[in-house]
């Protein structure tokens, strides 16, 4: 069971998907799945751990085989790797002593994929220089990425990805290991992009709430089913009682949304005692 | 009892030699096999080729000065195994490289001790003794050292135990447990030094490596349950060993007629072979139920 | 003069090679090819064919065994096993040689100074072909080894990296092994290109810094051995393992200057 947003006329649609479903293990991990992401639209993938949401994004980069649907990128039919995806995937670790300076890093993003050495050039030095400043990385272009922080090394994997000239930015929890402030900041700076080199953005995130002020669309995924559209439009209790099978309540407590799908362990919040506040407030004990 | 015969040249039971390397390679082969499974889960396979190798440094210079050169293999095992456990408890790949380079100097060490030897002296086999190790060559003196230090091995296995399986699986864990590391640390190395020296007694320093953690790594493959595993490793070195012996008993019938295939080789050859089977079995069976990946993207079996 | 070419020649691949070694992390796989590999020259030795051959055979066919092996489960168990067994069957042809010692101690440490004029070519040819595939696989190895993931995303297939890593290293073992023997080559592989990734953040300059360390420490070896008479593979292990502790002292010292300036900076900004 999925359903769509509203079809935008002059849309673009660079991510389509349309029936996948995949089988792993003996069991259906993903159902039905259909969504799209237009050019220049920031979407989150949200679901709790379990749902579903690695095998989708697998699924898309060609890594993972599906047992059915499409899986069109920009227009085409697409099983394996694609170089219109740049991809960002979740636990990225950097050995503080690897000889690569942050320029480096992003230089693989542009060509790396290439055989051979690479031949220092003018304009590959502008390009690896261009794509660092849109990340506003500039400042610490020369430094060894291993000694980098958690923040730092995520705008330099952006701009890796980014290198690539690619049509889709899929990024698997982005914001999982970061502060408060370091995640405002790439959510910011990743809604930037997707507009301004008007890419389409997918990230995926178990919280939506630190995401709800710059998604343009939400993904939720649940039970390996999909439902996709806007904030409003997905996250309410029928819809959402419709995608998990059972019912479901949808709070909205001081501007947060938390989704209570079966017990407290399946909370969609990473705060779990300021929800255990706000339930005892909401309930008015 | 005409098959049997077939299969166990004659005198094979009666022979003192060979009753003292079933003794002690049944029983180092046990010990190594326990002691395994935690080096296997750690991942420090290399760090223990390379305890083995500075072990044998160690004996090839103690050798040279008169002293046992089992004593000087275990003094050299021992340190070098806590200098490797104090570079480096967390980055795996910065530990692997600074464990190559202390093992480098310490084979260098090795190289030079050797050239005094073989220049010094009119024995080259001695070297290749330590080396490549032979469990024929085992005088019965020894036999005592060898099982009580076995026994050692044994008593730090089984009292850390639970402790050493957490450390091994999840040192943060084992951290917030209160787990005292230091002295389980400690303990560990103690076991695996030892370990090492007397895998290295018994089939050479440097073929030791493979009976502290092939059988183990088998088991591994076969069981997920620690207890279940550490059976297994233990009974799969034991077979490998005595197996070992036996065919080394019976190729002085073999092509080159007269002189024997070294136990060594064929120790390590039937590690070889159980780990290769049980690892191709065990992938044919994975790839019949396809490629299991649990929904936070990791893998089947835990991946190095 | 033989012996300046080849072991200069030796080392470049050394250091090259190294560079891809230490990035990866595989020291084990370093250490473990030579010595298999050495078995593969003790049966050349048996059956009386020529050792380079046997060294480059057995090196090739334990790449690709520690590939296949490894490609799901444990790497470092399975290149223990890999490499010890072939290690037994040296000891196997071996005992059934009547060629001992001093073959044996060649091989495994080294004969630099008995280098002769017919070893020049073989050993450049080697060093040619193994440079070229590093040149050839620079992008694309790099980019695997460092972020794995991201490089399947893009196509690059870690299998395919990993089999072409390890085969450069078994032409790197066949081209050094016969100068510095099979314990130690995998020192002058392994020192020289860890203590330059001390030095620079710079994916070029540390494999060029990793290629002098290693030609440096080589002719000192040389000078070492010719002196003294002691294996040269003794001094490449005690050298590199210099070069690496000094590398890493300066690293130490660099980061304590860098603290202390932030120190001050923050003492003068408070």
């Amino acid at each position: 069971m999925t359903q769509h947003g509203p079809i935008t006329r002059h849309r673009e649609e660079v991510l389509a998907l349309a029936g996948v479903s995949v089988w792993l293990g003996g069991r259906e991990v993903l159902h039905d799945v259909e969504f799209s992401v237009a050019a220049g639209e920031f979407a989150g993938l949200i679901g709790s751990n379990g749902a579903g949401k690695t095998t989708l994004l697998r699924v898309i980069l060609g890594l993972q085989e599906r047992s059915s649907g499409e899986v069109r990128i920009a227009g085409r039919d697409r099983t394996g790797h694609s170089r219109l995806i740049g991809y960002v995937p979740q636990k990225v670790q950097f050995d503080p002593d690897v000889p690569l300076r942050a320029r480096d890093v992003v230089a693989l993003g542009f060509d790396g994929h290439r055989f051979g050495m690479p031949m220092p050039s003018r304009r590959r030095r502008e390009t690896v220089d261009q794509f660092l400043k849109a990340v506003d990385a500039a400042r610490f272009a020369d430094a060894r990425v291993g000694t980098l922080s958690g923040g730092e090394q995520q705008r330099i994997l952006i701009a890796h990805a980014l290198a690539g000239n690619p049509r889709l930015l899929l990024l698997d929890e982005p914001l999982a290991n970061l502060d408060i402030r370091s995640a405002q900041e790439i959510s910011t700076l990743l809604a930037r992009l997707a507009r301004e080199h008007h890419v389409a953005v997918l990230i995926s995130a178990h919280d939506m709430n630190p995401l709800l002020p710059y998604m343009d669309r939400i993904v939720y995924i649940a039970e390996g089913r999909v439902a996709s559209g806007s904030t409003q439009e997905v996250v309410r209790q029928d819809v959402l009682s419709a995608l998990y099978g059972h019912h479901v309540d949808v709070l909205r407590v001081h501007g947060r949304i938390i989704v209570i799908a079966e017990s407290v362990a399946d909370v969609l919040s990473s705060d779990r005692e300021g929800v255990v506040t706000h339930l005892r407030e909401g309930i008015g004990s | 009892m005409s098959v049997l015969g077939g299969v166990i040249a004659p005198g094979f039971f009666s022979n003192p030699i060979v009753q003292t390397a079933l003794v002690v390679g049944g029983v180092v082969a046990v010990v190594s096999g326990l002691v395994g499974v935690f080096t296997v889960i750690r991942g420090q396979s290399f760090t223990t080729e390379a305890i083995s190798d500075v072990g044998a440094t160690g004996g090839s210079g103690a050798y040279l000065v008169g002293v046992s050169a089992l004593a000087g293999f275990v003094a050299a095992a021992v340190v070098s195994a806590g200098v490797i456990e104090m570079i480096g408890l967390r980055r795996p790949r910065g530990r692997d490289i600074a464990t190559g380079i202390v093992l480098g100097a310490a084979l260098g060490f090795a190289a030079l001790f050797l050239y005094f030897d073989t220049t010094h002296t009119s024995t080259t086999g001695a070297s290749i003794t330590i080396l490549f190790g032979s469990i024929f060559v085992i005088s019965s003196s020894v036999v005592p050292t060898i099982v009580g230090l076995s026994a050692l091995v044994l008593a730090i296995v089984v009292v850390f135990y639970r402790r050493l399986l957490l450390t091994a699986l999840d040192s943060d864990l084992a951290a917030a447990r209160g787990v005292s590391a230091r002295w389980v640390g400690l303990g560990y190395l103690l076991a695996l030094s030892l370990s090492v020296a007397l895998s290295a007694i018994t089939i050479g320093a440097v073929l030791g490596v493979a009976l502290v953690v092939g059988p183990a790594a088998t088991a591994l493959h076969l069981t997920k349950r620690p207890g279940f595993a550490f059976a297994l490793s233990g009974l799969i070195g034991l077979v490998a060993v005595w197996v070992g012996i036996l065919l080394a008993y019976d190729s002085y019938y073999w092509p080159p007629v007269g002189r024997g295939w070294p136990v060594s080789f064929l120790v390590v050859a039937l590690i070889f072979s159980f780990y290769v089977s049980v690892h191709v079995a065990t992938q044919h069976a994975f790839k019949k139920k396809r490629h299991i990946e649990t929904d936070d993207g990791e893998s089947g079996p835990v991946c190095h | 003069m033989n012996t300046w070419i080849v072991a200069t020649v030796v080392a470049v691949v050394a250091g090259a090679t190294g560079f891809f070694a230490v990035m990866r992390g595989a020291a084990f796989a370093s250490h473990a090819l030579p010595q298999g590999a050495f078995a593969g020259a003790a049966g050349a030795a048996l059956i009386g064919a020529s050792t380079l051959l046997g060294f480059g055979v057995f090196a090739g066919a334990g790449a690709l065994l520690i590939a296949w092996l490894g490609r799901r489960g444990r790497h470092d168990v399975v290149t223990a096993l890999a490499f010890v067994l072939m290690l037994g069957l040296g000891a196997l042809f071996l005992s059934m040689s009547t060629e001992y010692a001093p073959e044996i101690y060649s091989l495994l440490f080294g004969e630099i100074l008995g280098i002769s004029r017919s070893q020049i070519l073989p050993t450049l040819l080697l060093a040619l072909v193994s440079l070229g595939a590093i040149a050839v696989v620079y992008r694309p190895l790099l980019f695997s080894s460092v972020l794995p993931e991201i490089g399947e995303a893009r196509g690059i297939r870690p299998y395919r990296m990993e089999i072409a890593f390890l085969l450069i290293i078994a032409i790197t073992t066949t081209t050094t092994v016969p100068v510095v023997g099979a314990l130690l080559m995998f020192s002058l592989m392994i020192a020289p290109a860890a203590a330059a990734r001390s030095f620079t953040p710079s994916p070029w300059r540390a494999l060029s810094l990793s290629v002098a360390i290693a030609v440096v420490t080589i002719w000192m070896a040389i000078v070492a051995s010719y002196e003294s008479n002691w294996p040269i593979g003794f001094f490449v292990g005690v050298f590199g393992a210099g070069s690496f502790v000094i590398a890493r002292t300066w690293a130490a010292w660099q980061r304590r200057q860098v603290t202390k300036t932030q120190e001050v900076v923050v003492a003068g900004a408070g």
